[in-house]
C-alpha cells in the first residue's frame, strides 16, 4: 500500500497520515488512496508538515512496515540509540528494520 | 586564540537575527519550503532522518572552554544530551527543532559562534592541523591566515551560489594531520631558503564519489596576496565549473577537465587583475591577527619528566599523547572512539569535562581533529597524569590514537538521510572484535575509515582499510577498499571486490589484518606493506572458501 | 520586457530593449545588453563606454555567475545601469548589491521597504567588492 510521511515542520519528529491528522507512530499510517497529491498539498499549505513523501508500505502481523528500510529507520530512530527511539524499553527492536 | 572585536559580534548578531526573521517567514507561510530550505541550509540546520540536525562551525577546529562548555550546555538544553564531533571539525547535533534553531544561534553568537555558511555550495568552515601553535615539527602557525580566510569567506557576496560546496584547509607543517590535498583547495605554508614564508596552493582535491588529489596551482604565493589568489581561484570555479550536472559540478572536475596547466593560467590572469583591485587586508591586519596567537605563557622550568608507573597510563601516554614544541609540555589527544562507542559523539557532560580540563590545564585550549577527536594542545607533563585519572573516570580515556579502533564514521543510515547504509553498527563491530589494545597497538597504525554512502562523509577512500556501504535491493552491503592514505603520501584506496553483510565485513577486515601481521616487514604499517605486495595476497584470503569444519 | 520594479540610480531609465551578447557584438548602435549565465562579461569590455544598461539574467538564483559577470563590469569601470532580472529572492539582493547590481526587476515583486531591510542585513562587510563600502579590514586599520 501508500502511505504518506513527513517531518513536523516545528519540531522535525517524523509524522505518517492517519487519514484525519499525523501520528508519530508508523502503525497509524493508513493507505492514502488516490488523492495523494490534493492531501500534501493542503497538509504543506497549513505549515505543520513538511518534506511529504508518499512511499511504500505492507501490513504485517506487526502492523504497519515501510518497504526501504530508511522509513523504517525513520519509524523507530537511531538503531545505534534505541534509548532514543520510539522502543526505548525492548533492546531487539533494531531488528525489526533489517 | 582568536577574539571577536565588534565587528566581527555584530557580524555573527546580524546573522541570528536574519536567520530568525527567516524562520518567522517560513512559519508564518511567507516562505514555502523550497524557499526556505537553502536560508536554512546557509545557517547549517538540515532535515535528517529523524529531526532536523544543527552543524555549528568550530573555525579550524579551535574552541575555548567557554564556547566548549556552551557546546555541553546546547547538547542539553535543546538536543538530547549529547552532540557529533565530524571530520569537518565540526559539531552536529541530531534532534533539533526548528523553532529554537535561532535561540541556539543566539547562545552561540554570545561565545563567538555560529553556523554560518557551514552548508550551502559557498565556501565552507576552513579546516586546519589540530596541532598548530603546538607541534614539534611547525614551520609556521597557520591559524592566522585561516583566521584571514574565515572573515574572507565570511558572506562572501560573489561566491554564495558557486555551482558546489567549497573547503579550504590549511597547515603550517610537514606532516599534514588535515587530509589538504583532498580539498578544494588545500594550503601549505612553506618557507624558501630565504626563509620568507609562502602559500602552496592545492586546488581541485577532494572526495566523495570521484575522489581526486589536487594538484598544486600556486607554487609559492605571498601571504599578502593569498586571499587575492584565494579570490582568484574561486572567480575561475564559479564562472566556469559545470553546472550541468551536480555530480561534476566540484572544482575538481573543472580542474580535472580543463587540466591543471590550463586552469592555472586562468586563475593567473585573474590573480593579476584582482591584485590592481587592492582587495587584500594590509599586512597589518595579519599582524593584529597574529596577535591573539602568541604561545601562551608557558613554565620554562616545566620538568620533562614523567613517571610511568602505572602501566595503564604508560599506554595511554604512549598512544595519545604527543611531543610538543616547548619542553615540559605535551599534546594530550583525547579519543572518542571507545571500545564498541560511537565515533566522534560525546555527552554533554564529558564536553563540559573536557572544557573544564582545557581551562584547568591547556591555557583554555581545545581541539577538534578531523579524525572526530579532541586534541588538549598544552598539557603540562608534570599534570598528565590526574588529567587521565579525570579522563578515565568520564569513559573519554581510550589509548588508541591512529590505532584500529580509532574508527572514523559518518552518521550513516541511522541519522544520515542519503545514506545507504548504517556506518555505525559496523564501526561498533569492528571495534568489539579488536577491542583488546594489545592486539591493536600490535596492528599499529591502522586508519579504519567508514562512509555511508559514496558522497565520503567518513574519508573512506583515504583509510588504509576503508568502507563503503552500498544499497544492494534495498539491503546493506558493504564494500571493503584497501591502500587509502592522507597526509604526505596520499593515496586512494581500491575496492577489493564484491561487497559483504554487515558481519562479513567484519571477518573481512580481521583477515585483512591477518595478511598483513604475516606478510609486514620491519616497520611497516599497514598500508605500507599493502604498497609493497599490493592487492592480490588481501583478496586471496578476503575471499577464500572456508573450510567445511573452519 | 520585464516590469521595472527596484531602481537606485537618479538618471533616467534607458527604455531600449536589451539585446543578447552575440547580437550586442554586431549592432554598434546597441546601448542595452543582456547577460545569460554562461556569456562571458570581458566580450563587453572594449564597448563599455556606450553600454548604458546591462541586464543580467538570473534563469535560477541558484546560479550564481550572474555574481562574477556583475563584478567583473564594475571593476573595469562600468558605471551604467546593472540590472539583475529574473529569480532574483529577498535573501539574495544584499550579495547582488555588493557586486555592483543597482536596479532589480525579480519576477516575484519586491516591496522597496523589504528591500532597504535587506540591504541594512550587514552592519558591515568583510570583504572590499565594488559598493565603495569599507572593509572591516579597513576601519580596523584606517589609512
Ligand atoms: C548527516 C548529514 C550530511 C549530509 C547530508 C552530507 C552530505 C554530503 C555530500 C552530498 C557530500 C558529497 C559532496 C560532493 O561530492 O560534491 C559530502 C561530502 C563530505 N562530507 Fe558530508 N554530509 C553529512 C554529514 C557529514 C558529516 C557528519 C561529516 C563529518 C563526519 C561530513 C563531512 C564530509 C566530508 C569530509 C566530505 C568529503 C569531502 C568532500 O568531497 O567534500 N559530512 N557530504
Ligand atoms: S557519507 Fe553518505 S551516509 Fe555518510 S554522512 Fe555523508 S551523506 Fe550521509
Amino acid at each position: 500500500m501508500k502511505i504518506i510521511t513527513g517531518s513536523d515542520l516545528r519540531t522535525g519528529d517524523v509524522i505518517w497520515w492517519t487519514g484525519e491528522g499525523w501520528s508519530r507512530h508508523v502503525n497509524d499510517a493508513v493507505e492514502a488512496g488516490e488523492h495523494t497529491e490534493a492531501i500534501i498539498a493542503r497538509e504543506n499549505a497549513k505549515q505543520i508538515v513538511t518534506d511529504t513523501q508518499v512511499i511504500e508500505a505492507t501490513v504485517t502481523d506487526d502492523g504497519v512496515r515501510p518497504a526501504h528500510i530508511k522509513d523504517r529507520i525513520r519509524a523507530l530512530g537511531p538503531t545505534v540509540r534505541l534509548d532514543l527511539s520510539l522502543k526505548p524499553a525492548d533492546p531487539a527492536a533494531g531488528n525489526w528494520v533489517i | 586564540m582568536y577574539q571577536y572585536d565588534s565587528y566581527d559580534q555584530s557580524m555573527v548578531d546580524a546573522r541570528v537575527a536574519e536567520f530568525r526573521g527567516q524562520v518567522e517567514r517560513r512559519l508564518a507561510g511567507d516562505l514555502t519550503e523550497d524557499q526556505f530550505k537553502p536560508l536554512r541550509l546557509k545557517n547549517g540546520l538540515y532535515l535528517q532522518l529523524h529531526a532536523y540536525m544543527l552543524r555549528v562551525a568550530v573555525p579550524y577546529g579551535t574552541l575555548n572552554s567557554r564556547q566548549m562548555r556552551m557546546l555541553g550546555d546546547i547538547a542539553d538544553k535543546y538536543d538530547r544530551g549529547y552532540g557529533h564531533f565530524t571530520t569537518r571539525q565540526n559539531i552536529q547535533y541530531n534532534w533539533i527543532k526548528l523553532e529554537d534553531a535561532p535561540d541556539i544561534l543566539a547562545d552561540l553568537a554570545s561565545v563567538e559562534m555560529h553556523a554560518i555558511q557551514t552548508s550551502g555550495n559557498c565556501i565552507r568552515n576552513t579546516t586546519s592541523d589540530q596541532f598548530a601553535g603546538a607541534a614539534a615539527d611547525e614551520l609556521v602557525d597557520p591559524r592566522p591566515y585561516a583566521e584571514l580566510l574565515r572573515q574572507w569567506s565570511t558572506f562572501h557576496p560573489e561566491f554564495d551560489y558557486l555551482p558546489r560546496k567549497f573547503k579550504i584547509a590549511i597547515i603550517g607543517s610537514e606532516t599534514d594531520r588535515a587530509a589538504m590535498k583532498l580539498h578544494d583547495i588545500g594550503i601549505q605554508l612553506v618557507k624558501n631558503d630565504a626563509g620568507e614564508i609562502g602559500c602552496r596552493f592545492y586546488v581541485g582535491g577532494g572526495m566523495g564519489r570521484t575522489p581526486m588529489i589536487a594538484p598544486v596551482i600556486g607554487d609559492f604565493v605571498s601571504p599578502l596576496q593569498m586571499v587575492s589568489y584565494a579570490e582568484a581561484c574561486l572567480r575561475v570555479y564559479n564562472r566556469y565549473g559545470r553546472r550541468d550536472n551536480k555530480y561534476k559540478a566540484r572544482i575538481k572536475i573543472l580542474v580535472h577537465e580543463i587540466g591543471a596547466d590550463e586552469y592555472r593560467r586562468q586563475v593567473e590572469e585573474e590573480f593579476a587583475h584582482i591584485l590592481t583591485l587592492g582587495l587584500e587586508p594590509p599586512a597589518a591586519e595579519l599582524e593584529r591577527i597574529k596577535g591573539f596567537f602568541e604561545q601562551p605563557g608557558f613554565d620554562a622550568n616545566a620538568s620533562d619528566e614523567l613517571d610511568l608507573s602505572d602501566p595503564d597510563f604508560a599506554l595511554w601516554v604512549d598512544q595519545n599523547v604527543h611531543a610538543h614544541k616547548q619542553p615540559g609540555y605535551a599534546i594530550v589527544n583525547i579519543s572518542l572512539k571507545p571500545v564498541g562507542g560511537i565515533p566522534g559523539d560525546a555527552t554533554a557532560d564529558q564536553i563540559r569535562l573536557m572544557a573544564d580540563l582545557a581551562l584547568a590545564h591547556s591555557f583554555d585550549e581545545l581541539r577538534v581533529t578531523h579524525a572526530q577527536n579532541i586534541v588538549l594542545p598544552h598539557v603540562k607533563k608534570a599534570d598528565l597524569y590526574g588529567l587521565w585519572q579525570k579522563l578515565d573516570e568520564a569513559g573519554l580515556a581510550a589509548a588508541n590514537l591512529d590505532l584500529i579502533g580509532d574508527i572514523i564514521a559518518c552518521p550513516g543510515l541511522d541519522y544520515c538521510a542519503l545514506a545507504n547504509a548504517r556506518s555505525i553498527p559496523v564501526a561498533q563491530k569492528i571495534s568489539n572484535r579488536f577491542a583488546d589494545l594489545g592486539r591493536q597497538r600490535e596492528l599499529g597504525e591502522l586508519k579504519l575509515k567508514i562512509s555511508g554512502c559514496i558522497n565520503a562523509c567518513g574519508h573512506h577512500h583515504a583509510g588504509h582499510i576503508g568502507i563503503l556501504g552500498v544499497d544492494r535491493k534495498g539491503v546493506e552491503n558493504y564494500q571493503l577498499l584497501l591502500g587509502g592514505c592522507e597526509g604526505a603520501d596520499t593515496s586512494l584506496g581500491t575496492i577489493t571486490g564484491p561487497g559483504f553483510n554487515e558481519d562479513g565485513i567484519v571477518d573481512a577486515v580481521e583477515k585483512a589484518t591477518d595478511v598483513y601481521l604475516a606478510q609486514r616487514a620491519e616497520g611497516e604499517r599497514f598500508v605500507d606493506t599493502y604498497r609493497r605486495i599490493g592487492m592480490a595476497p588481501f583478496k586471496e584470503a578476503i575471499y577464500a572458501k572456508e573450510p567445511a569444519n573452519g | 520586457m520585464v516590469e521595472q520594479n527596484l531602481r537606485y540610480r537618479s538618471d533616467e531609465p534607458v527604455s531600449d530593449p536589451a539585446v543578447t551578447v552575440d547580437a550586442f557584438a554586431d549592432q554598434n548602435n546597441a546601448t542595452a545588453v543582456r547577460i545569460e549565465p554562461g556569456d562571458d562579461a570581458r566580450a563587453l569590455l572594449p564597448h563599455l563606454d556606450r553600454i548604458a544598461l546591462v541586464e543580467v539574467n538570473f534563469p535560477a538564483y541558484t546560479d550564481g555567475r550572474g555574481y562574477s559577470a556583475a563584478r567583473i563590469l564594475r571593476e573595469h569601470g562600468y558605471a551604467g545601469e546593472l540590472r539583475a532580472v529574473g529569480d532574483v529572492l529577498l535573501d539574495q539582493l544584499s550579495h547582488m548589491r555588493r557586486c555592483g547590481f543597482d536596479s532589480f526587476a525579480p519576477n516575484q515583486a519586491i516591496s522597496s521597504e523589504a528591500a532597504d531591510k535587506a540591504f541594512a542585513t550587514w552592519p558591515d562587510v568583510y570583504q572590499k567588492t565594488v559598493d565603495g563600502r569599507p572593509a572591516i579590514w579597513a576601519k580596523r586599520h584606517p589609512a
